[in-house]
């Protein structure tokens, strides 16, 4: 079983956003950074598929420079391979045109599972597996919450989240692309010896001219005018003061909204 | 191109009532574009449906039936869809952002070549452009984004971005059967049996208050901070997804989309930052407190009172204060 995982780089959860110069972005300096949530999720579900039947885990992932790190950890967590797409002309693409240039590269790769993780934490587009399944003609089910590669090799079954605690299962003939819910299973953590070995495993870097896309054909199909933080349209009451005595005004404020029950 | 189209969504006959929200998006839009707004229904045995949802303000409700589209599939919707959107050549397709739409509208969109513009909260009309306005980095920051292709627009708005209450309604609007074309090959993916997790054994729903943890309790073991300030509060513990997905709480202790919709008369949230998924599940809550270090938290958003800090200190602190007044 030959596994193809997409895994992003994205700003920490507890990372403090700044705006950049021109507002259309983040400051993305002097702020760290992780592996997208469910990409974790998704890639632990691929070792897990791989110790079980074999084959190969090959990591995808697109972005600047830095998202060498998140490869590493893959590979260092049991991946057998990557494959970073690297140029400063993929930034900020929409969803369409990043997944054409993904697509390519997954074409040249050729796969029987393509695991994505269901959205990412920073541009939130929640699409890049479905829209790769459809680019790459492969059928797609997404937000899973168990993958089971069925006795015959040829199929996949997929426990889908729906809303309201509802689950449904459907079966895909592989290949197929996959997007992975977090929580679906418990991510390991890189050992010492896996960390040693990634050093060894190749990784493969790609630009846009290396998978024939011209300026032309990465023209934006969607355009990032402003970005900024939110007018809140509540009136909240932030409370001032040290702990203490922001935890007395609140207590008292409660019972004064008589929200004690 | 012209017109706005609404896509209405609909599972075994049952309309999902998120769908007029769908339909005040669209209507709005076609006011600010001088547009005509219709809707489309797709699946099988759905009459009922269209019949319904003619009754709102659309120059035209479509019907897309085909025995293929009975269970919903992302193969047959998006090819059904496909086939509307080409006999329509509207300008623009509105979804709301669901599950369901989420598995196939994308792919929709890619197959005519089209990038979609997904969970929208809101759109600007200023100097005759359109911008369609999305949460980014889980709701810290908010993003204008125009399209710069030409159409169909495909644009999906989140769940309580319009109200469906709003809906214009006094409408009889004909309904028109679109004929499409699927041969059973083309659907690849095989729907199973659809089902429910055991019955939740904590039902949340009930609570009158709530204390519930997020990401920012950091291990299991903080937990009983947590549980301390509910105790003295008669509060009942919850959890945002990712404590339930460590395992530090039960499923059943989980609010938000996947898991329990409450509305108690007191919500406190520590360490939750708030993202859609949790805050769909809890803002109907009368008193919303967040107590979080990071001051633009989107939880602040939506909470009456509000605590910058660190819940390490905040949480014991306020427990002894109520404890005090509970005494006094």
């Amino acid at each position: 079983m030959k596994i193809l995982v997409c895994v992003k780089q994205v700003p920490s959860r507890d990372a403090i956003l700044r705006l950049n110069e021109t507002s259309q972005w983040i400051q993305e300096r002097d702020i760290a950074y992780e592996v997208n949530e469910p990409d974790a999720y998704a890639v632990e579900e691929a070792l897990r598929i791989k110790e079980k039947l074999g084959g190969e885990v090959v990591i995808l992932s697109m972005g600047p420079e830095r998202a060498q790190i998140t490869i590493k950890d893959a590979l260092a967590k049991g991946a057998t391979r990557a494959i970073h797409i690297c140029d400063p002309k993929l930034e900020h693409l929409d969803p369409l045109t990043q997944c054409r240039v993904m697509a390519e590269a997954i074409r040249r790769e050729g796969f029987d599972l393509l695991f994505t993780g269901l959205q990412s934490d920073d541009n939130g587009f929640g699409q890049t597996g479905v829209i790769l399944g459809e680019l790459l003609g492969v059928p797609s089910a997404t937000i899973a919450m168990a993958v089971e590669i069925q006795p015959d090799g040829k199929t996949v079954k997929v426990k889908r989240e729906l809303e309201s605690g509802w689950f449904q299962w459907y079966e895909l003939p592989l290949p197929a692309s996959i997007t992975i819910q977090s929580g679906l299973n418990q991510p390991r953590y890189a050992t010492l010896k896996g960390i040693m070995e990634a050093k060894k495993k190749p990784i493969q870097k790609l630009s846009a001219a290396n998978l024939g896309f011209d300026e032309a054909a990465l023209t934006p199909k969607q355009h990032v005018e402003k970005v900024y933080f939110p007018v809140k349209n509540k009136k909240t009451e932030i409370i001032e003061g040290s702990a203490k005595e922001a935890a007395a005004k609140l207590a008292a404020k409660l019972k004064e909204a008589r929200a004690l029950v | 191109m012209k017109g706005i189209l609404v896509f209405i969504e609909q599972r075994e006959g049952k309309l999902n009532r998120v769908s007029y929200e769908a339909i005040v998006a669209g209507q709005r839009l076609a006011q600010t574009l001088s547009q005509e707004v219709s809707a489309v229904v797709v699946g099988f045995n759905i009459s009922d449906i269209a019949t319904e949802v003619a009754t709102k303000q659309l120059s035209t409700v479509y019907s897309v039936e085909h025995e293929l589209l009975s269970n919903y599939t992302p193969d047959g919707f998006a090819l059904a869809m496909k086939q509307a959107v080409e006999q329509l050549e509207p300008l623009m397709v509105i979804f709301p952002h669901t599950y369901l739409v989420r598995d196939f509208a994308p792919k929709l969109a890619a197959s005519l070549g089209k990038s979609m513009v997904g969970d929208c909260i809101s759109y600007k009309y200023e100097d005759g452009r359109l911008r369609f306005v999305r949460q980014i980095f889980q709701g810290k920051i908010n993003a204008d984004v125009s399209i710069t292709d030409t159409p169909p627009y495909f644009v999906s708005f989140q769940s309580g971005a319009y109200r469906g209450d709003d809906v214009i309604t006094d409408g009889a609007a004909p309904i028109v059967r679109l004929e499409v074309t699927i041969s059973p090959e083309q659907i690849r993916i095989k729907p199973l049996e659809l089902f429910r997790e055991a019955k939740q054994s904590v039902d949340l729903t009930q609570s009158k208050a709530i204390v519930a943890v997020g990401r920012g309790i950091k291990s299991a073991e903080n937990i009983v901070i947590a549980e301390k300030l509910a105790a003295v509060l008669g509060a009942d513990l919850a959890a945002s997804r990712p404590i339930c997905d460590n395992g530090w709480l039960p499923m059943d202790r989980q609010i938000g989309s996947s898991g329990q919709t409450v509305a108690p008369k007191l919500y406190v949230a520590l360490g939750i930052s708030g993202a859609i998924q949790h805050v769909v599940g809890m803002k109907n809550s009368s008193v919303i407190v967040a107590i979080n270090k990071d001051a633009n938290a989107p939880i602040f958003d939506i909470a009456d009172f509000g605590i910058v800090g660190d819940l390490f200190e905040v949480v014991p602190a306020l427990t002894e204060e109520l404890q005090k007044l509970k005494e006094g």
